[in-house]
């Protein structure tokens, strides 16, 4: 059974005060300041991993063993969702099988992206609901599978909604095991364990996540701030809708503001174009302009946005009307200007249209009346009715590809609970091949980094110091890449140049860092409770080329507006003729290669009298831990996926 | 049950009154009258919040909903009469800094 709570909390002081100790002593005692370039970065590295193994403590401290949850009140009403994009019919179907036959009364939907014909049909013929996207989507940013859900939750009326990815196959008690929860009036939402049945034990690819789905969650859901993870989750409508609608009035203020102010921008430099003679039209301009900085003073003075867009609108709408009788000949000229503009609208991917972006591409030197029509449309595009959206609400967060994160965020910011129901409810397929396990890493890297720059939770009003550093915890985890570069050169470069990073290899760097790093394995084995943790302790090194791409793509993303190259996991194996991907992990080959060529120089260089025996052997003994880790990618690259799937799945 | 009765003034404005509670069940109801409002001609609606005993968020995101159908037609819509609970439920949510409700149906326009 589990370590009682005083034992873990033991090993998290003692990891903590050993960690710090040792950290400090690296900093202020025992830096090679001259080999600085590779000094410096090592003990960066080792100040990373010492906060990681801190924040992880935290996670740990209050793990939260939620006892049985009342029984479900059997009125609740339930709506049941199935994400599918382009996934398998069969697989799609099984699923919406199983979920039709959950016990507790619901109705099944499934949120067909895709706009299957035959799906719909083959629904229908089940009784299944079939739920595709309105016209108003068309032309306008998707937002993915939070696209998707947003407008299933507009056609449907349900209390709850289980949320399911087009592979989670649920069990029929799922409803009856959670609903209980939902008691408590401020709990948003409950989340039970992505578990998948197409791993075998060795799980090559390392996609069970049994340390996740378990202490992590248990400790998270401790401090209140059990994750949200997409799928296999119970939503309460209120707490989403409630999310959505106060999302669109924060939002909506700020975007009239920019609005308002690129108008009076617009007008004031097609002003300055328009000659002398024109009077009646810099008349008109002038009058855009007061109407523009009055507006603005009107939410000043906290009038409400949807009275000062309409007074805006109307006048706006006046002066164009005057535009068109005094002076036609240039509305001609502009056409192909707002033909553009329409461009920057219809915006598609998966990032919202920025109106700071859009405002932006308006910003052109026009003819006066150009910048009329452009300030129209840019007014249009942010009005109360966000003509820039498909709908106004979106009560899945829209700025990450990992819509779960960001939502579950935004609603502990606003008082809502979660819990984390650890209990297999649900079974799953996890990706069969190497090069759809590295996608479906990348995009959740990707999703959590741009979380991480687009809404810090470290500077989140309404977020407890404690909930912030959970999420924090998470995010900080995928900066490992960076650590992982360090602690494989860093050998590498003693073995061959023979430099070493720290002063000296004395008595005293061994007697702080060996206790430190046992006191450290020894919680992860307590906290485990036996589950093995060494395959996730092996990815988070061996990806560090995912990490890194992460982060990079998720920067340009975030601060340049590039796009991140989103991709939707492939559920199944596209056999690719059965020969491994070598081409997509050159850069962990070429980490091996340096690692195995270390090892021979300094073999070499031990041999000829210019090394020393403790450090390369020191140096021997961290390559080739750093080649065990990264060994497991060389299996994955080599894994032809588990063959038995359709037996071991339960029907 | 909740109905939601629809009318028009002398002036040609829709007013949309839902009597009862206004949730998540009755938001699809709420969103046709004023679809069949705006479609039939008349843009400019009043939501008559007088009758409403309750009122959740799905019902503001109805409102919402409503209130871009209306403007997209060149009009716009308009509360009036919120019962305290709505009040507080706008202000919870903010969006009394978006709409804000008039005293009767007579002023919204």
């Amino acid at each position: 059974m589990s370590s009682p709570l005083w034992q873990v909390r033991l090993l998290v002081v003692l990891t903590a005060v050993l960690g710090v100790n040792y950290v400090i002593w690296r900093w202020f005692f025992s830096v090679n300041w001259p080999a600085w370039w590779i000094a410096v970065p090592l003990v960066v590295a080792e100040t990373y991993s010492v906060i990681d193994s801190l924040l992880f403590g935290m996670t740990m401290w209050r793990a939260k063993r939620r006892p049985a949850p009342p029984d479900a009140p059997p009125d609740a009403t339930v709506d049941v969702f199935i994400t599918t994009y382009n996934e398998p019919l069969d697989l799609v179907q099984r699923t919406a099988l199983a979920a039709a036959e959950i016990r507790h009364p619901h109705r099944t939907w499934i949120l067909d992206d895709g706009n299957r014909p035959e799906l719909a049909a083959w629904a229908e013929q089940h009784g299944i609901g079939c739920l595709h996207r309105t016209a108003d989507w068309v032309d306008r940013p998707r937002h993915a599978k939070a696209g998707n859900i947003n407008n299933a939750l507009m056609a449907t009326d349900g209390e709850f909604i289980l949320i399911l990815d087009a592979d989670q196959v649920p069990t029929p008690e799922i409803l009856d095991r959670v609903l209980g929860y939902f008691d408590d009036p401020r709990m948003a939402l409950v989340q039970t364990p992505q578990y998948f049945v197409n791993v075998d034990d060795a799980d090559v690819l390392g996609s069970q996540a049994p340390l996740f789905y378990g202490p992590i969650q248990q400790g998270k859901d401790g401090w209140n701030a059990a994750f949200f993870c997409g799928s296999n989750a119970v939503v309460r409508r209120e707490a989403l809708m409630q999310l959505g609608v106060s999302r669109y009035a924060d939002e909506l203020e700020r975007s009239v503001r920019t609005a308002l102010r690129t108008a009076r921008r617009i007008v004031g430099r097609a002003r300055s174009g328009v000659e002398e003679s024109d009077a009646s039209l810099r008349t008109l301009l002038d009058s855009i302009d007061y109407d523009a900085r009055r507006a603005l003073n009107a939410l000043d003075r906290g009038e409400a946005v949807a009275d000062v867009t309409f007074r805006f609108g109307q006048r706006l709408r006046d002066a164009e009307r005057e535009v068109a009788r005094s002076d036609a000949r240039l509305l001609a000229d502009d056409l192909a200007a707002i033909a553009a503009l329409e461009d920057g609208l219809s915006t598609d991917g998966v990032d919202a249209v920025d109106v700071e972006v859009l405002a932006a591409t308006l910003e052109r030197d026009w003819s006066a009346a150009g910048a009329l029509s452009s300030v129209r449309r840019l007014v249009d595009a942010v009005d109360v009715s966000r003509l820039d959206e498909a709908q106004p609400v979106m009560p899945l967060a829209t700025i990450s590809v990992t819509e779960d994160m960001a939502t579950a965020m935004r609603l502990h910011g606003m008082g809502w609970r979660t819990a984390y129901h650890h209990e297999v409810l649900a079974h799953g397929l996890a990706p069969e091949d190497m090069a759809s396990m590295l996608t479906q890493r990348l995009r959740w890297a990707q999703g959590t980094v741009q979380v991480m720059f687009r809404e810090n939770p470290l500077v989140q009003r309404g977020l407890s110091w404690p909930q912030r550093l959970m999420y924090f915890a998470t995010m900080w985890s995928y900066l490992s890449g960076f650590a992982a570069i360090v602690y494989i050169g860093a050998p590498v470069v003693y073995l061959i140049l023979g430099v070493l990073p720290v002063q000296a290899l004395s008595s005293d760097f061994f007697i702080r860092l060996v206790p430190f790093l046992v006191v450290n394995q020894l919680l992860f084995f307590v906290v485990g409770r036996g589950v093995r943790t060494w395959r996730g302790q092996q990815y988070s090194l061996a990806l560090f080329p995912v990490w890194i791409k992460a982060f990079t793509s998720a920067f340009g993303n975030v601060f340049r507006g590039r796009a991140l190259d989103f991709a939707v996991t492939p559920k199944v194996v596209t056999p690719t003729e059965g020969r491994p991907r070598w081409d997509l992990i050159k850069p962990q080959l070429v980490a091996m290669g340096l690692l195995v060529a270390a090892l021979v120089i300094g073999g070499v260089r031990l041999g000829v009298g210019q090394a020393q025996l403790l450090g390369t052997a020191l140096n021997v003994v961290w390559v080739v831990f750093d080649l065990v880790i990264l060994s497991i990618i060389i299996r994955a690259a080599r894994y032809r996926g588990s063959s038995s799937v359709e037996e071991r799945t339960p029907a | 049950m909740t109905e939601i009765h629809v009318a028009h003034t002398e002036r040609g404005i829709g007013v949309v009154t839902p009597v009862g509670r206004l949730t998540m069940v009755v938001t699809r109801q709420l969103t046709e009258a004023i679809t069949d409002l705006v479609d039939g001609g008349t843009s400019k609606v009043v939501v008559d919040l007088g009758e409403t005993t309750f009122l959740d968020s799905s019902g503001l995101g109805a409102l919402i909903a409503g209130l871009k159908r209306c403007r997209q037609a060149g009009g716009d819509l308009r509360l009036a009469r919120p019962t305290e609970q709505v009040t507080t439920v706008l202000s919870l949510t903010n969006l009394d800094r978006v709409l804000r409700p008039r005293a009767s149906v007579e002023e919204a326009f």
